[in-house]
């Protein structure tokens, strides 16, 4: 392979892109050197197995994910905005979109959520750490190296370009001969294995690890919506996970599982995708349903309306979840009895998820609110997540489908579920948790300008989109004539975009003005919290807890501070040595010779994979004999933590 | 952590059983594999015995390497397995019915 061929070249955008890569890189690289902090980022970040620290790291990986695919979008809004545009050609526009889909989804919303989960859950069921820490750090180190791996395809060998979806024959080795659609199969499938060891890693913390005094109906229902989430996870993430194999061995090794000849079925590929993919949407949705109940619960002050039909609702949806998939290829056309079937399964599904919104609902009533940053962004996900499902269930009728199949009316319903849902809980839940984790508030005003801005430029972005979508306009098209009539919607959809990019930059800049002016926290509880996490200390202490909580019902730190108003002191207890886990840097070495692997495989370079596989064997030998089984904190210095605090 | 030193120290001897159960899929396997390839059956007889084995692969996971008879609370394993069998029978099956295009129910 030439060197020409191994870099993407000939694109003024893509040079651009090379050069800031390089600048990025080169000024990380002099910053550690200059202020001596090499040595900082390994002991306390790359080789933590912290849940917090994790958690962070989750969160500022999916915020530059959340960057990329965002600049994905602007440049298909500027191609879009005007008919005949010549700014991207189609093979660009085809690539941007499947990279902007693939990277929200897997590398942006996924992670942002398990970063909260893992700030959040251990601290709310009163636990030290996950069930296994080690897992943990092997998760994160997993999903980061497959995000990255995905992501050089742009300077490097060249993006997929298929779609999110990678349907078959499309993505198949006729079509797309170049290495981009092998930069999707194993990008995704090492990240896959985090995820899958996340929701594992989680299902078991959150059964085995609460404090004991905790019941299942007493857990706060933002970690029943993770168990649940995990359950889903770990049924549906395998399906993708041999998918993916299928098509890597047809790209590959010359298999014939998806191909047009020698007896492949091309469909099989969409139904496997879509069994991974439907139960995926509610992997992204249900922890954003649990982050908007403790939002709103704490700032209306009242305790959540209907827990138990909530956690019920939860769980009918992880079953109902993986009964609908067909509704996504309904004009595959299987038939009569096979879409009226999923096409009721599809409409019955939106049974549990009204009663949660009636239940949000009931919550506010009656509610003292207090309209914080996090709760302006709960309050607006109900009326623009309603939209969403409302056109959900539209499409959700198989004969209405054929109409709306393909068209930006697809594109405005996910839009209006995937951002009102799950962007707009990340953005609350990052607001509700940044205490906990950096130890100061973002700021108010920042925040709710961000709020306005973005809600306003989201719905004036894709309101738009579902009369295009009416109109008759197909979905990823790369260009329309002036004779078509949509140009007024896609220059309002336009518009909206560059709000919402105006919205993400003041979130950052915020970011960057509270680490700077935000008051620190004193007390450990800035918003008057329910749950357990808001008992811990200000910052939280590396082993948690002190002593380990008593839960006396739901809203257990609720109860807690009823009972010192009603003058009950808090006894004094001796601490006993915490038992705690020990660093490692197996994880990230693990998962570097992954990353080898991966991209061995992506050029079909077998020396490098072989050996990128012999180094991910190696640390596995190596963590298999490794006998250390973590320390414990002792009790001076738990009562050196406990004084500052 | 704490609670789990106990369990560490039960198991340090040789993980004999994973060994036998780790060989017995790999045979297992290989078996279907070579039934699929070379055995010369019918159709069907090869589908009926690759499940069979299937099923009894599965089997041997749970037991060798999923410590299903070592829970105190059997509640929750016949919950997770009634999950996992209404999983795998609606991916089957349903991928089965779709995938027939629907040729037997018009």
């Amino acid at each position: 392979m030439k060197l020409d061929e191994f870099f993407v070249t000939g694109d003024p955008l893509i040079y651009g892109a090379d050069v800031s890569i390089a600048l990025t890189l080169i000024g990380a690289i002099f910053a550690l050197t200059y202020f001596k902090k090499w040595k900082w980022l390994w002991t306390e970040w790359l080789t933590t197995v912290d849940h917090k620290k994790l958690g962070i790291m989750y969160i500022i990986a999916a915020v530059l994910m959340l960057f990329r695919g965002g600049v994905d979008a602007m440049l298909m809004r500027a191609q879009l905005t005007v008919p005949d545009a010549g700014f991207l050609d189609a093979n660009h526009y085809n690539e941007i979109f499947t990279t902007h889909g693939t990277i929200m989804i897997i590398f942006m919303a996924m992670p942002f959520l398990i970063g909260l989960i893992n700030v959040v859950v251990p601290l709310q069921i009163g636990a030290r750490d996950v069930a296994y820490p080690f897992l943990n750090a092997v998760s994160f180190w997993t999903f980061f190296m497959g995000a990255m791996l995905f992501n050089i395809s742009f300077v490097i060998g060249g993006s997929p370009s298929a779609g999110w979806t990678s349907y078959v024959p499309l993505a198949g080795l006729e079509l797309s001969p170049g290495v981009g659609q092998n930069y999707y199969l194993l990008g995704l499938q090492i990240a896959g294995i985090g995820t899958l060891l996340t929701g594992i890693n989680f299902l078991v913390t959150i059964l085995k690890m609460r404090v004991p005094s905790m019941k299942l109906m007493q857990m706060p229902i933002f970690t029943w919506s993770s168990l649940i989430t995990m359950v889903i996870i770990i049924f549906a993430f395998p399906v993708l996970t041999v998918a993916l194999a299928l098509m890597t061995f047809d790209r590959l090794f010359g298999s014939h599982f998806f191909t047009m000849m020698d007896g492949g079925m091309p469909m099989l590929w969409a139904n496997l995708f879509w069994i991974w993919g439907h139960p995926e949407v509610y992997i992204v949705i249900l922890p954003a349903f649990g982050m908007f109940s403790e939002i709103i619960s704490t700032f209306a002050r009242k305790t959540l309306f209907g827990y138990k039909a909530m956690v019920y609702s939860m769980v009918v949806i992880a079953g109902l979840s993986f009964l609908v998939w067909v509704h996504h290829f309904f004009t595959m056309g299987a038939g009569g009895a096979v879409n009226s079937f999923f096409s009721i399964t599809t409409m019955l599904i939106a049974v549990p998820t009204g009663v949660k919104i009636f239940n949000w609902l009931f919550t506010l009533y009656k509610g003292r609110i207090r309209f914080t940053t996090a709760m302006l962004w709960s309050l607006a996900f109900i009326p623009n997540f309603v939209i969403g499902g409302v056109t959900g269930v539209m499409l959700a009728m198989a004969a209405a489908d054929y109409q709306y199949h393909n068209t930006y009316f697809l594109v405005a319903h996910f839009h209006y579920v995937l951002i009102s849902g799950t962007v707009y809980a990340c953005f609350a839940g990052l607001h509700f948790w940044y205490p906990k984790m950096f130890n100061h508030r973002l700021n108010e005003r920042l925040g709710k300008w961000t709020f306005w801005i973005f809600v306003a430029g989201f719905n004036l972005c894709f309101f738009p989109m579902y009369f295009l979508g009416l109109a008759g306009m197909p979905r990823r098209v790369y260009t329309y004539g002036i004779g078509d009539g949509w140009m007024s919607l896609n220059v309002l959809a336009t518009m909206g975009g560059v709000l919402m990019g105006i919205g993400f930059l003041i979130l950052v800049y915020n970011i960057y003005y509270s680490f700077r002016y935000s008051p620190r926290e004193t007390t450990g509880d800035p918003w008057d919290g329910r749950t357990l996490e808001w008992s811990t200390p200000a910052p939280v202490p590396h082993y948690n807890f002190a002593h380990l909580p008593e839960v006396k019902g739901h809203d257990a730190f609720w109860i807690m501070k009823e009972e010192i108003k009603q003058g009950k002191k808090p006894e004094k207890k001796p601490y006993k040595p915490i038992h705690m886990p020990s660093y490692s840097g197996v994880p990230v070495v693990m998962s570097v010779f992954f990353f080898i692997a991966g991209f061995g495989m992506v050029f079909s370079w077998n020396w490098m994979s072989i050996l990128g596989l012999i180094g991910v064997l190696a640390t596995m030998v190596i963590r298999s004999f490794d006998y250390d089984k973590g320390f414990y904190v002792s009790v001076e210095e738990i009562e050196e933590h406990e004084k500052t605090t | 952590m704490a609670s789990n030193n106990e369990q560490t120290n039960s198991h340090s001897h040789f993980p004999w059983s994973h060994v036998v159960g780790f060989g017995l899929s790999i045979v297992l396997t290989l078996l279907a594999l070579w039934i699929g390839f070379y055995s010369g059956f019918s159709l069907t007889t090869i589908m009926v015995i690759v499940v069979g084995l299937a099923l009894v692969q599965a089997t041997i996971q749970l037991l060798m390497f999923m410590h299903i008879t070592e829970s105190e609370d059997s509640s929750v394993q016949v919950g997770t397995i009634l999950y996992a069998v209404f999983i795998a029978v609606a991916v089957v099956a349903g991928t089965i019915w779709v995938m027939s295009f629907g040729m037997h129910y018009m």
